[in-house]
């Protein structure tokens, strides 16, 4: 192959990658559109307790701020991960998304317990509308973790295997820039849902 | 096991058993005919898998016509009963069929022929080989066929919503509708609004970066800037309706009171919500129109098109405007004057960008050299039902008239004429404009003109009697009335109407068919009605690649200039990088089939295979090698050379 044919495939190849990172973008402003809805929803519904418990009477804020500052670390070893793909150091991809991915899970797990706990005592979704708006809020931030981790895995293995090629490299960075902005919209949660919750 | 699914889903009544068992033996006609001529193979390989955007067009276009084709019927069977003032439809069956009616002439019909005209133009016209994603493309498409297949499925097993086409509770909710019906609507529009949602972002991605070098934002075609704005429409709209319908998902399926009359919900939060996409899905149907009518107009008159910078803007403003109006349709929810007044300034001030659009097409044609082709027809027929509908909007937008004429057929006529007489009229102007590019025969005109005729005095027949009717207090939705009401001739007129517009779909198959037959003595080279943009500028049908060479542009009507000063220098062809066939888009459409059809009939374990389907199959892509080929320069230059 001539050198001007490799500089035109490594152009044709950046040009993608920008295209598609662009269009993650894109999606990622969509999803925040979603989000937004069901913050609109989670702000009507909030005093619609129907003879239910309020915000302050179930959240513990000292619980909320663990779970806050694990998933806020996990951002940043996401981004310690990003790093590292980027210097194509692959042992430090693998420890920071490993750490990254047990810090998720541990997140995951506390959204659970709390989940649960509201559950077992009475308190489900079904108990009011400002539960149901809860609930659905809270949730589908749950749910984007759990396929951010997912998608961790999925990507852990195929570096583990495939090294960090042109391809993993492109995928990490979508990732992490799934994970911080889960993280931020996250912070929106913590702000709105519980500070202002417990605050009234 | 089963959930709510028995026996006893199959249809009762002879109505729906009769569509019912027509649409299964058309289905196995089709596929028995494939299997005879031994086209199954040739169907799948060429046109089922394919990630050539011209090929999902045409799929988009095929659907959405046969989809045209079951919401008429709809139709023919409401017009029927209102003009006979007879009991043959149930008023149970009434609303389902005006719900379904409404549902897949937007969701199928019109955003289908949206998808399709989009999917074969669009990147033709910016100078492009592709869309950015093309295999995301595919999927999209597949993911809106899945939504239509449910919705169809419901004729067949169980039934269809009976709560209008955009479900209002209280009466939605698992008290009021316990059936299936709502189920299918809910997730027949949620697996295909994720699709129109990943078509959004595919487009907005390929026009902002795919560009022809040289073609400046300002100097893009209008049907692509249309495009452009309808689809930052779609990206802001589309998530909300998901929001919308998974949350009276959970209310119908968890128990939870997001929209319920008890337990704390608020039914009026839907209608706000349903409308905030409502309103903006409306301006993402009709801005293409739009684009295509300042195409066809430009063309037609062979002059520029007049004030091209105050268009763009128009479009721009009508964009932003379009967020800002959803609350006309529920002036009478009670938000109070003050909302209701500031609501109504906004919808009259978004008259203003759309006139300006109606009168500089109007300002092209003057002095210019106009030829009275088909596409011209439809426009002119445009001007004069969206004027009308325009006007009957912009009355309505005063919420003192609204009071009197909400949920009346007022109301209805009104949207049709929009819809119809905006949208739908376009897009036939659209696909009559652009059909000689895409197969590389012209449509019979004479035909395409009777057709025209047809639809144009079947509008105005059909539904300037339910203007009248409305303003003399007929609502919406009546099953039957009392006859000494006196509503009963106008009803039949309409009736009438409607028999015409159907003589114009009649005809409009008679042309494709016919057509079709002549298509020897109809064919192009690349440019039958002398055009201005660089879809032209290739063969018709173009080539997989589109174009051989990028040459680059430096004005707005491109082609125009370059056929102008006829400069036809050899081009350098290159290597040209394409997608390879998927088949991968089929079964993550199927999997979400799966998940929806569990979902409605609350077959449980249907879910988890569902999902875990539709994941693997987008973690099997993504872990695909290979999948793209390369045409070499020489393979391009031989294939420039047979053409």
């Amino acid at each position: 192959m001539s050198q001007a044919a490799t500089i035109t495939r490594a152009n044709e190849r950046q040009e993608a990658e920008s295209k598609t990172l662009f269009g993650f973008w894109v999606y990622l402003m969509t999803d925040c559109v979603l989000f937004a809805s069901l913050f609109a929803t989670f702000a009507v519904l909030r005093g619609n307790t129907f003879g239910g418990p309020t915000g302050d009477q179930l959240f513990s804020l000292p619980f909320v701020l663990i779970e806050t500052l694990v998933l806020l670390t996990s951002s940043y070893t996401a981004g310690l991960g990003l790093l590292a793909a980027r210097r194509r150091a692959k042992t430090q991809v693998l420890v920071f998304f490993g750490l990254t991915m047990l810090l998720g899970i541990f997140f995951l797990t506390m959204e659970l317990t709390e989940f649960h706990k509201l559950y077992v005592e009475g308190d489900s979704w079904r108990r009011s509308g400002f539960l149901s708006a809860f609930f659905t809020l809270v949730g589908t931030h749950g749910l984007h973790i759990t396929s951010g981790l997912i998608w961790m895995a999925v990507m852990l293995y195929k570096v583990a295997k495939g090294g960090l090629n042109h391809v993993n490299v492109k995928r990490l960075t979508m990732l992490s820039m799934f994970w911080h902005f889960l993280d931020i919209i996250w912070i929106f949660i913590f702000t709105i849902v519980y500070l202002v919750g417990v605050a009234g | 096991m089963l959930g709510r699914l028995s026996w006893h889903a199959l249809p009762h009544d002879t109505v729906t058993r009769g569509g019912a068992a027509s649409m299964v033996l058309a289905a196995l006609l089709i596929f028995g005919y494939l299997l005879y001529t031994k086209r199954l193979g040739w169907l799948w390989r060429e046109w089922l898998t394919s990630l050539d955007p011209k090929k999902i067009g045409v799929m988009y276009i095929v659907v959405a016509v046969v989809m045209l084709l079951r919401g008429a019927a709809d139709a023919a069977l409401m017009r029927t009963q209102q003009a006979t003032n007879a009991h043959f439809l149930s008023a149970n069956h009434f609303q389902q069929i005006f719900s379904a009616h409404g549902t897949i002439m937007i969701f199928f019909v019109a955003m289908g022929l949206m998808f399709g005209l989009i999917n074969l133009i669009m990147p033709l016209q910016i100078g492009a080989r592709d869309v950015a994603f093309p295999f995301l493309n595919s999927a999209a498409f597949w993911l809106f066929a899945a939504g239509m297949l449910l919705v169809n499925l419901s004729l067949i097993i169980g039934e269809f919503s009976a709560a209008g086409w955009l479900a209002y509770p209280p009466l939605s909710e698992i008290a009021y509708s316990p059936g299936v019906g709502v189920d299918y609507w809910i997730w027949a529009l949620q697996i295909a609004g994720v699709g129109s949602l990943l078509s959004g972002i595919n487009f907005l991605v390929t026009i902002l970066r795919m560009r022809r070098p040289g073609m400046t934002l300002m100097k893009m075609p209008l049907f692509s800037w249309s495009v452009l704005c309808s689809m930052v429409l779609v990206i802001f709209a589309f998530p909300i309706l998901t929001a919308t319908l998974g949350m009276l998902a959970l209310d119908r399926t968890l128990g939870m009171h997001f929209f319920t009359a008890g337990g704390g919900g608020n039914a009026m939060m839907y209608v706000n919500l349903i409308w905030a996409w409502g309103h903006p899905e409306v301006y993402i149907l009709i801005l293409p129109a739009f684009g295509v009518f300042s195409e066809v107009v430009a063309t037609f008159s062979r002059k520029p098109i007049f004030g091209y910078t105050s268009m763009v803007w128009a479009l721009i403003a009508i964009t932003f405007l379009s967020y800002t109006v959803w609350l006309h349709h529920f002036f009478t929810m009670g938000a109070g004057a003050d909302v209701n007044a500031f609501f109504g300034i906004m919808t009259m001030v978004i008259a203003i960008p759309t006139g300006v659009k109606i009168f500089n097409w109007l300002f092209t044609m003057y002095r210019g050299r106009i030829k009275f082709a088909t596409p011209m027809l439809w426009f002119l027929g445009f001007v004069v039902t969206f004027s009308v509908g325009g006007m009957a909007g912009v009355m309505m937008a005063v919420p003192a008239i609204d009071f009197q004429v909400h949920n009346s057929l007022f109301l209805v006529a009104h949207f049709h004429t929009m819809i119809v007489g905006g949208v739908v009229f376009g897009f036939f102007a659209g696909l009559t404009y652009w059909f000689p590019k895409i197969f590389g025969f012209t449509l019979n005109e004479r035909l395409g003109r009777y057709a025209f005729w047809c639809w144009f005095v079947g509008f105005l027949t059909a539904f300037i009697p339910l203007y009248i009717l409305g303003l003399m207090g007929a609502t919406r939705r009546l099953n039957n009335y009392d006859p000494s009401l006196g509503w009963q001739g106008l009803f039949i007129v309409a009736a009438i109407g409607a028999a015409i517009i159907f003589a114009g779909i009649g005809f409009q198959i008679l042309q494709l068919g016919y057509s079709i037959w002549k298509r020897n003595e109809n064919r192009v080279s690349g440019d039958p009605w002398n055009g201005r943009t660089l879809e032209w500028s290739t063969t018709s049908p173009p080539p997989s690649y589109n174009f051989a060479a990028l040459t680059p542009v430096d004005s707005r009507d491109a082609f125009w200039e370059l056929k102008k000063t006829k400069q036809a220098e050899k081009p350098a062809y290159e290597d040209i990088q394409l997608p390879k066939n998927s088949g991968v888009g089929i079964f993550i459409a199927l999997f979400a089939f799966i998940f929806g059809f569990g979902a409605v009939w609350h077959i449980w374990w249907l879910l988890p295979i569902g999902l875990v389907g539709v994941i693997s199959c987008i973690v099997g892509r993504a872990s695909q090698g290979g999948t793209e080929y390369r045409l070499s320069a020489k393979k391009v230059a031989a294939m420039e050379a047979e053409a």
